[in-house]
């Protein structure tokens, strides 16, 4: 009981009946989720299960897809994204993304992780110099790149690219971090750094990632999602959901059996 | 050896043989075009420097005075330079910036009929013929001018550049829509994603990944306005003065075209000489142009 209070003051989004559409086909059904905050949330599933719709719905980034159709209710701190008040761009700000492929824009690493803040006002060179340090450090990639801050960030290796684009998001200071797949294109060292670097991020921001490797859920997150075909199967706590599931389904999953 | 296997190796010595024929065609297919560069480019030197070496190079290019047919002849072109640079010139200031703007919108901003609407205009307006732009340019824009501006006659290079404006557009918007919709849409999400609007996204994420190609539809811009003959003349006025907004002036292209049929003598070699000083600027353009696309390759791998 006690618990469960708790977990509830604690959420920072929060999903009701969330349904979408891409055109005839729903992606999507009656998902209901809370996310608790400053922890890590995995969502897991096999491919076109939904979850990476999930994902991009809380950052209203599938409203790029033109055919996607939402209803249902999204809260973050308690307002609704959906409301016509709120502004798409400032809620970007807060809940940030990280894509599956390393994306870091065609300019310099300091040009990269300054983006956020230069479009968001910061003009000062001194406050820019601080928040791309901070921000580097924040990502563990500081070391490696303190002296290649004017190279152009294409010349980076992709481990070194996602921790740097993680770096650009942290700029703007966000709230929240989604993670699309964020190591699926990298090599095991470079995905152990990541794991790490997720587990300390874990102290100041909230963490929602979706992944293909069950290790990756098992060994990082604090509560895990299974998805299947648009349904939310079962959600609750990591170490359950691996030892205990309620669900056959999700025991499939995890123990291999199907996806 | 059997006589079988040694049919087959006589039909892989004759299959070979047809491969190097037929290669061999097309690289001499392939040498025609640089056979008419490197023709027009020897006759036009060769046909080009005599002239200059009679007046004077200095005297040429740098004599303010043209006057081919008078009692005492006067040969100086830079009223034609001046008129070139500053008739493309003042087309690039006024077409760029509508061309880039339209580029921005199709390729980002525009979906469904107005995008199918505007990229058929561009299209269309590129299919336009350049005479139909000096008669449009002639029977409209000249008399407007005239009455706007208040002036006795209104052809001349404002004339000339409006109509150079519009006629450089589908080349500046079809290859700036081009290298904008080559621009991978991660950079862009990457961008909203940093809480950046589309229109911050379009200007500080895809004109600049996509400024080599846009440097080049500019630089295709300035070659087809300097180059164009047709419709200035018919809307510049034609007299070889030296370039002044209202007044009527000779262009390069105009200079050659509106003397070549009663020319002769030094007034002949003169011409030709006005053909290298244009063929000049173009060489000029393609180098830029070249090294444009080139970074852009570079950059894209």
């Amino acid at each position: 009981m006690n618990a469960e209070d708790k977990q509830k003051s604690d959420t920072i989004i929060s999903t009701k009946d969330l349904n979408v559409w891409y055109d005839d086909f729903q992606a999507l059904i009656d998902v209901t989720m809370d996310i608790p905050e400053k922890s890590i949330t995995a969502l897991i599933g096999p491919s076109g299960c939904g979850k990476s719709t999930f994902l991009r719905t809380l950052n209203r980034m599938n409203d790029l897809i033109e055919s996607a159709k939402t209803t249902g209710s999204v809260l973050y701190r308690d307002q609704d994204i959906f409301h016509s008040s709120m502004e798409v761009s400032e809620l970007r700000r807060h809940i940030g993304m990280v894509f599956q492929k390393p994306n870091p824009f065609p300019m310099s690493v300091y040009d990269n992780v300054a983006y956020g803040p230069r479009t968001h006002g910061t003009k000062s060179r001194a406050k820019l110099d601080d928040i791309v340090e901070r921000s580097l450090r924040g990502a563990a990639i500081w070391d490696e790149v303190r002296d290649k801050l004017r190279q152009n960030a294409l010349g980076l290796s992709g481990g070194q690219q996602q921790r740097l684009c993680i770096a650009r998001a942290l700029a703007v200071q966000p709230d929240v971090l989604l993670m699309d797949e964020p190591t699926s294109a990298l090599d095991p060292i470079s995905t152990t750094k990541i794991e790490e670097l997720i587990l300390q991020l874990k102290e100041n921001y909230t963490i929602i990632i979706v992944t293909h490797n069950m290790q990756q859920a098992l060994r990082i997150s604090d509560g895990t999602a299974f998805f299947l075909l648009g349904d939310l199967v079962e959600y609750g706590s990591t170490d359950i959901i691996f030892s205990t599931p309620s669900d056959k389904r999700t025991e499939d999953y995890i123990t291999g059996r199907f996806g | 050896m059997t006589r079988k296997k040694q049919n087959t190796m006589q039909e892989n010595i004759k299959r070979k043989r047809v491969e190097r024929i037929i290669h061999g065609i097309f690289l001499m297919l392939g040498l025609i075009t640089v056979g008419c560069v490197l023709l027009i480019t020897i006759y036009l030197v060769v046909s080009g420097i005599p002239a200059m070496r009679t007046i004077g190079l200095k005297e040429f290019l740098l004599g303010r005075k043209w006057a081919s047919t008078a009692a005492e002849p006067k040969y100086g072109i830079l009223p034609f330079i001046l008129t070139s640079i500053y008739g493309t010139s003042g087309a690039i200031l006024l077409g760029v910036p509508v061309g880039f703007f339209a580029a921005v919108y199709i390729a980002k901003i525009a979906k469904g009929k107005i995008k199918w609407l505007l990229q058929s205009a561009v299209g269309m307006l590129a299919g336009v013929p350049s005479v139909v732009y000096g008669l449009v340019g002639m029977m409209v824009l000249v008399p407007w001018i005239r009455k706007l501006f208040k002036v006795p006659d209104g052809s001349g290079l404002l004339a000339s550049i409006i109509v150079l404006a519009v006629m450089i557009l589908p080349s500046i918007i079809k290859v700036s829509v081009t290298a904008l919709e080559a621009v991978p849409p991660e950079y862009e999400e990457a961008s909203l994603a940093l809480g950046a609007t589309p229109i911050e996204t379009y200007f500080r994420v895809s004109v600049p990944s996509a400024r080599s190609g846009i440097a080049a539809a500019v630089v295709l811009g300035v070659g087809r306005a300097i180059g164009e003959a047709m419709a200035v003349m018919m809307v510049a006025g034609n007299a070889p003065n030296m370039p002044s907004l209202f007044e009527s002036v000779r262009f390069l292209t105009t200079a050659v075209a509106s003397e070549m049929s009663y020319s002769s003598g030094l007034q002949r070699q003169a011409l030709f000489s006005i053909a290298l000083v244009l063929y000049f600027f173009i060489m000029l353009i393609n180098a830029a142009l070249n090294f444009f696309l080139k970074r852009g390759n570079v950059k894209k791998l």
